[in-house]
């Protein structure tokens, strides 16, 4: 079922860059791309499960600040070893200066 | 009489591994995300500059082999190509394999594909390895890369000092084998490319080899294949500093590595990994950035050791007493005010 919550202000997230957001017990990476599109993903790589917060956002590729692994936060495709399953995405709206995302609630 | 020495099992499919640290166990000195964004900036321009500077180093020296062959200055000149050949291309293999020696993707490919070459490391094999190391560092039973298990064996010192492990692996490899710990560490879907590579290499070394006989001259294999063997002492040296004799089991980067002040010149050969507790804590930080990261936590850390001397004044009697004493390591003090370590040092029998 969709369930749309706030996340954080466009401001908080510098362009090509990314932050964490907790929410229950679960842990999301959200994206400002180069061109001011924000994106959600979940929090931890898929690899080693490392929180992607620390890592680096080049263009749309987030790399995991541990391995080097590197993820398409648009999709959640991984695009280098050693990450290799993808990522999992949220749908993601911009209302007013805040971002939403449809956390899925069961 | 002695008691026997137990050996602990740094297998990683063994029975009693040492505790599973989750990522988020690990302590990190805090840096505010605009620093450590500045720190982690990869850049095309520093990188072509150091490695086109190890390149040129390489054929300088190979050119004064080559020209000087037959004569007494082959012997200097093939103990300057193999630091620059043997030891300079460890530390290469290794900061590509990180992606962080160039900013542009084939360039630090094409970087590790060759240093790897030059070293006998397997680059789909090491990739993955080198990734279990940083999740899991010196944790027993779980990172692939603890180069002095205890309790000390003389042969792994000196064997630790050349190549002849990976040369001995890639003949493995090359005939489809890959050990239990290897399956658990690499997916399976780099195994065949893990196999190919090695075959890849062999077949390289064979040919190198073929034209050494047909020339009746070892000129070709000291130029290409042996410097790993006969130059790569360097670069084990210095990397022994790393980790050797510190304490296992413990999720924190500044109390089982350590970072030493080294020159200009060995920190070129080594390509700045003299920062090793930095480069453990912020694994995504570029070779070039690791002095302005060492600034930046250095209160936060132990002192850095004044010179390579020192590190292996401190860590070699530690190796020679851990023959006998398996549980004796080095215990890192923190300075005054610096965080404590988030979990407190685990033991194993």
């Amino acid at each position: 079922m969709s369930h749309w919550i706030r996340a954080c202000s466009t401001d908080d997230i510098e362009p090509e860059d990314l932050i964490r957001f907790d929410y229950g017990a679960d842990s999301y990476a959200i994206y400002r791309s180069p061109n001011d599109e924000f994106f959600c993903t979940a929090g931890l790589c898929t690899h080693e499960g490392v929180h992607l917060a620390d890592g680096l956002v080049m263009d749309y590729l987030i790399e995991c600040p541990m391995h080097n692994g590197q993820f398409d936060y648009r999709s959640g495709e991984p695009k280098r070893p050693p990450a290799c399953v993808k990522l999992k995405t949220y749908p993601v709206k911009v209302e007013h200066g805040e971002v939403f995302i449809d956390v899925e609630v069961f | 009489m002695d008691r026997p020495v137990h050996r602990r099992n740094y297998r990683l499919t063994g029975s009693n591994p040492g505790p599973e640290f989750a990522p988020s166990d690990w302590y990190k000195t805090p840096l505010t995300r605009r620093r450590l964004k500045a720190l982690m900036r990869r850049s095309d321009r520093a990188g072509l500059i150091h490695y086109g500077l190890w390149l040129a180093a390489v054929a300088a020296t190979g050119t004064a082999l080559i020209l000087s062959w037959g004569t007494a200055w082959a012997f200097p000149a093939a103990l300057c190509y193999g630091i620059f050949y043997g030891s300079g291309s460890e530390s290469r293999w290794h900061e590509c394999a990180h992606g962080t020696f160039f900013k542009t993707r084939w360039l630090n490919d094409l970087g590790y594909h060759l240093a790897a070459f030059m070293t006998f490391k397997n680059p789909y094999l090491w990739r993955w390895s080198h990734a279990r190391h940083h999740t899991h560092t010196l944790i027993v039973g779980r990172d692939p890369e603890i180069a002095f298990p205890r309790p000390t064996r003389l042969i792994g010192l000196i064997l630790n000092m050349t190549s002849m492990k990976e040369v001995v692996k890639t003949l493995r490899l090359s005939i489809g084998r890959l050990t239990a710990d290897e399956r658990d560490f690499l997916a399976k879907t780099e195994h065949a490319k893990t196999v190919w590579a090695a075959r890849a290499h062999l077949a390289i070394h064979i040919g190198i080899i073929a034209l050494a006989l047909i020339q009746q001259s070892w000129l070709p294999v000291m130029l290409i294949g042996l410097p790993a063997l006969y130059g790569s002492w360097l670069h084990h040296l210095l990397a022994t500093t790393q980790h050797a004799g510190l304490a296992e089991n413990v999720p924190d980067h500044r109390l089982n590595c350590r970072t030493v002040i080294m020159n200009p010149v060995l920190r070129f050969v080594y390509t700045n990994m003299n920062y090793h507790l930095e480069h453990h804590m912020y694994p995504m930080v570029p070779f070039h950035a690791l002095p302005a990261l060492h600034d930046a936590i250095k209160t936060d850390c132990p002192p850095a050791y004044p010179s390579t001397l020192a590190a292996l004044r401190e860590l070699l009697p530690t190796l020679w007493r851990q023959r006998r004493d398996p549980n004796h390591c080095v215990m890192r003090k923190l300075p005054n005010g610096a965080n404590p370590t988030t979990n407190p040092p685990a033991t194993i029998a």
